[in-house]
């Protein structure tokens, strides 16, 4: 009796369990969604924001991108491109004022036009010190932008942005701009709708909840659901002036954190779109030759940076004895395994008309010789150092890898040291440390996107390092109206970061990622910026 | 009853008073601020940032302003989530968090306690070493190890079921699994330790000698005394089930309150985590309670004492 009852318990349970599985194994999820035109598209975490003016983060960009648009948007094969968005025309006088003539068929998801009056209030709530949009700098080219934003100045009517009429808007920046356009694409640029942010309390609102309640957009998407850490869908805008032209029905964005989570459900048939690929699974997936998987170059460094004013590492011969000391091929073959190319300079290669200076690659003898002419042959006298990295396991490999260099090279002894994101951080920004990892993704294809972070003081240099003539460079660079002229100096700008070393380029990342064979019209950008418009879903015969 | 209910909220009051200081004090004693990114921020917004979500006051300041707003249940804005306040989280994902952990107890449940009596019913004997070589095995192996090999075997190479979301019947199988396996491993063992105790019990020999059949005697006899371990082990479980299932809701990327709680200190949300600190710490408490009632309930001697 009682082994029936025991039997019974567990047959029903089994039962029970086996009854709610689906037979969907003969149809992978995708497929589905692929026939009715969704994109499982697999977006890192949460992101912190879908409001273009206070989102820091590349998931939070890649939904404000297929929601919102620009005057001037992503280009959907060439990153050097400008592609129009709103502004259907556009003109300048001396790369310096900007006229761009709107499209009168532009539409708000609620019906409204899209006016230039919008863009000037879309700039002037992210300029707004209130508001505290934390990405403000990146408008600051804008005529008298810094002041306002500082608080320095209180009437916007100064900064150079003005509605001539409704579809007419000027912009005069601070300075002759030749690659303005490229800056554009950045969605700290794109117009957000006056009347939605001011119901939801006003422009200086900095947690005003109009991206839950009422997202108003102007793109090829609008708001369909989101629901925190599980889902941010978004469907055809019915008012996009190219409705007609958006292929795609719908983009579920997932906030699938875990890369092995990621992975498995990539593997199960359950998003079309994967964006980070396990490091140890990438040398499995060449193996065997997996369709999916795509490695393309990035415009992304991956990079050490130095802290100057530490004694030891204030002998710029000690700092190029490192950097000679590291066998970067090496690194990318055995660690990070994603044919990476290695970095003898800060700019990657792929932006148009500049080629980046570098410096010698992998050279033991020469790097000891220049740990000895400072005064430590063979590492001796050398202090402990310090590698500092976020905590990662990938961080941890390669901080690993070059630990072991530079003991075998240089003799030099090397602890590590990690730390999570938030402290990482401020340890980095207040230089309370010897050696740290640090990571640059540029923000449009220019190089000064990566050279002026290292002028002295600026917020993003955080190596002590100063340098009057590479000030003076970039400086000139930033105001230099011939386009040809302008790039031989932020070349002869970095030629003096790459001799003074206060930073250690190791490799140029590579976008990594798996696309489903039903996705077409995604091309290979080094910017890894997306117009969802001209994506397409082909559903394959099963 | 109502005195001794009574009692214990009062005493919670104390402790919960405790757990939002010890956490308080943590979260602005650890290094790092929420304001910090990737990209070096203007001072000046750092500035205004601090002064909106009152990080310019003092600490004592901060620390009631916190408080009252906590007790008033108007929750503070997120720094890590502009436009969201931890009552928007809490109660979206709580919900998610809650069914997981419904789910995993009736598994443990369901397979813990058959599993525990069949062994104490056929002690040393192939079907006790068996149900409980399976309980061993369950509570050595932790979730994130069983998570991947369940979705590997059932999600990707048979396909019977989904691995990831929240949404349809099939995405609560193998997170519920995952969990609820783990504790029936627990509540299989607690269940044959309980049992053999009442099986040897002066009322289960008498009831066998007066002629009770050996269902009758283990199920209607022995079973509402031999699961009272098992009652006490429900409160910690449950608690544990919603707080701890981090580890299951990153796997299977359920949207449940656990991913939250993890995200907000790598974040050093200091409102939710406070928030949710104080929402687990209640709720855990709340959860003890309704055991120790339910024991009283079952066990006659503990009613008269």
């Amino acid at each position: 009796m009682l082994h029936r009852f025991a039997a019974y318990a567990f047959i029903l349970v089994l039962t029970c369990l086996l009854s709610a599985c689906s037979q969907n194994g003969d149809t992978l999820e995708r497929d589905i969604a692929a026939r009715e035109g969704i994109l499982l598209f697999g977006n890192e975490g949460e992101p912190p924001s879908i409001d273009p003016h206070l989102n820091t983060s590349n998931n939070g960009n890649r939904i404000v991108s297929a929601l919102m648009e620009g005057l001037v948007v992503y280009h959907p094969t060439d990153d050097n491109l400008p592609e129009p968005g709103v502004a259907k025309s556009w003109s300048d006088i001396d790369a310096t004022v900007w006229t761009f003539s709107l499209r009168e068929d532009a539409r708000w998801s609620n019906g409204d036009p899209v006016t230039a009056h919008d863009f000037v209030y879309s700039f002037q709530r992210m300029l707004s010190p209130k508001l505290g949009a934390k990405y403000a700098q990146l408008l600051w080219v804008l005529k008298n932008a810094k002041a306002f934003n500082e608080g320095v100045l209180e009437d916007f009517s100064e900064v150079g942005v003005q509605a001539l009429d409704d579809y007419t808007l000027e912009i005069t920046l601070e300075g002759p701009t030749p690659y303005f356009l490229n800056l554009l694409k950045h969605p700290t640029w794109y117009p957000v709708h006056p009347p939605t942010i001011e119901a939801a309390g006003g422009m200086s609102k900095p947690d005003s909840n109009w991206t839950r309640e009422n997202y108003v957009s102007n793109g090829p998407y609008q708001l369909k659901n989101w629901v925190i850490n599980k889902i941010v869908s978004v469907e055809r805008n019915p008012y996009y002036w190219d409705a007609e032209n958006v292929s795609i029905k719908e983009i579920h964005f997932l906030p699938i954190d875990d890369i092995s989570t990621e992975d498995r459900v990539f593997n199960s048939g359950g998003i079309h779109y994967q964006n980070t690929v396990p490091s140890d699974m990438i040398p499995l997936y060449k193996k065997k030759g997996d369709p999916y998987l795509r490695m393309e170059p990035w415009i992304a460094t991956y990079y050490y940076k130095i802290n100057t004013t530490e004694p030891h590492l204030s002998d710029k011969r000690v700092r190029q004895a490192l950097f000679l000391a590291i066998n970067r091929k090496a690194l990318v073959k055995r660690v990070t395994k994603g044919d990476q190319h290695i970095a003898l300079s800060l700019t990657p290669d792929g932006i148009a008309g500049y080629e980046p200076p570098k410096q010698d690659s992998f050279n033991p003898n020469k790097a000891r010789a220049l740990l000895a002419e400072a005064g430590y042959p063979q590492g001796k006298g050398f202090p402990k150092l310090t590698l500092l990295f976020n905590s990662s396991e990938q961080h941890k490999q390669i901080a690993e890898a070059i630990q072991q260099m530079w003991q075998n090279v240089l003799g030099i002894e090397c602890e590590l040291q990690n730390q999570e994101w938030k402290t990482f951080l401020e340890t980095q920004h207040n230089l309370d440390y010897e050696i740290s990892r640090s990571g640059w993704i540029g923000d449009y294809v220019f190089p000064d996107t990566f050279l002026t972070m290292f002028r002295t003081g600026d917020g993003n240099n955080n190596t002590g390092w100063s340098n009057a003539r590479y000030d003076e460079l970039i400086t000139r660079s930033i105001t230099e109206p011939d386009a040809e002229r302008r790039l031989e100096l932020l070349h002869e700008a970095e030629s003096i970061l790459m001799d003074e070393l206060p930073i250690i380029p190791l490799y140029f990342y590579n976008r990594i990622y798996r696309i489903a064979p039903e996705v077409k019209g995604w091309y290979p950008k080094i910017t890894d910026n997306r117009n969802y418009k001209y994506i397409s879903l082909e559903p394959t015969e099963n | 009853m109502l005195r001794f209910i009574l009692i214990r909220l009062g005493q919670a009051i104390p402790v919960l008073l405790a757990i939002y200081t010890i956490t308080f004090f943590m979260v602005r004693l650890s290094p790092g601020s929420p304001f910090s990114e990737e990209r070096k921020v203007a001072a000046h917004i750092i500035e205004n940032q601090k002064a909106y979500y009152g990080y310019d006051q003092p600490v004592h300041i901060q620390y009631f302003t916190t408080l009252f707003r906590h007790l008033k249940l108007d929750l503070p804005p997120l720094t890590s989530h502009p436009g969201l306040t931890s009552a928007d989280i809490i109660s979206e994902a709580f919900p998610v968090s809650l069914e997981l952990a419904a789910w995993a107890i009736l598994i443990a449940l369901l397979f813990g306690i058959p599993a525990g009596v069949l062994a104490a019913a056929r002690q040393n004997t192939a079907l006790d070493y068996a149900p409980m070589s399976l309980a061993m095995i369950g509570i050595c192996l932790p979730t994130f190890v069983i998570g991947p090999i369940l979705a590997l075997v059932f999600g990707i190479w048979l396909q019977w079921t989904s691995i990831s979301g929240w949404s349809s019947v099939q995405d609560r199988i193998l997170p519920s699994l995952t969990l609820g396996l783990f504790y029936a491993a627990y509540i299989a063992r607690l269940t044959r330790g309980g049992m053999l105790e009442i099986l040897s019990s002066d009322f289960v020999r008498t009831a066998r000698a007066k002629g009770a059949s050996e269902f009758r005697a283990v199920v209607v006899h022995a079973l509402r005394g031999g699961i009272l371990p098992v009652v006490s082990f429900l409160g910690p479980t449950l608690a544990g089930l919603i707080t701890g299932s981090f580890v299951v809701e990153t796997i299977f990327q359920v949207s449940g309150l656990g991913r939250h709680f993890v995200q907000a200190a790598f974040n050093q949300d200091q409102s939710l985590i406070l928030s949710t600190v104080l929402f687990y710490a209640t709720l855990i408490m709340l959860a003890n309670l309704a055991v120790d009632v339910l024991q009283v309930l079952l066990n006659p001697r503990l009613r008269l004492s």
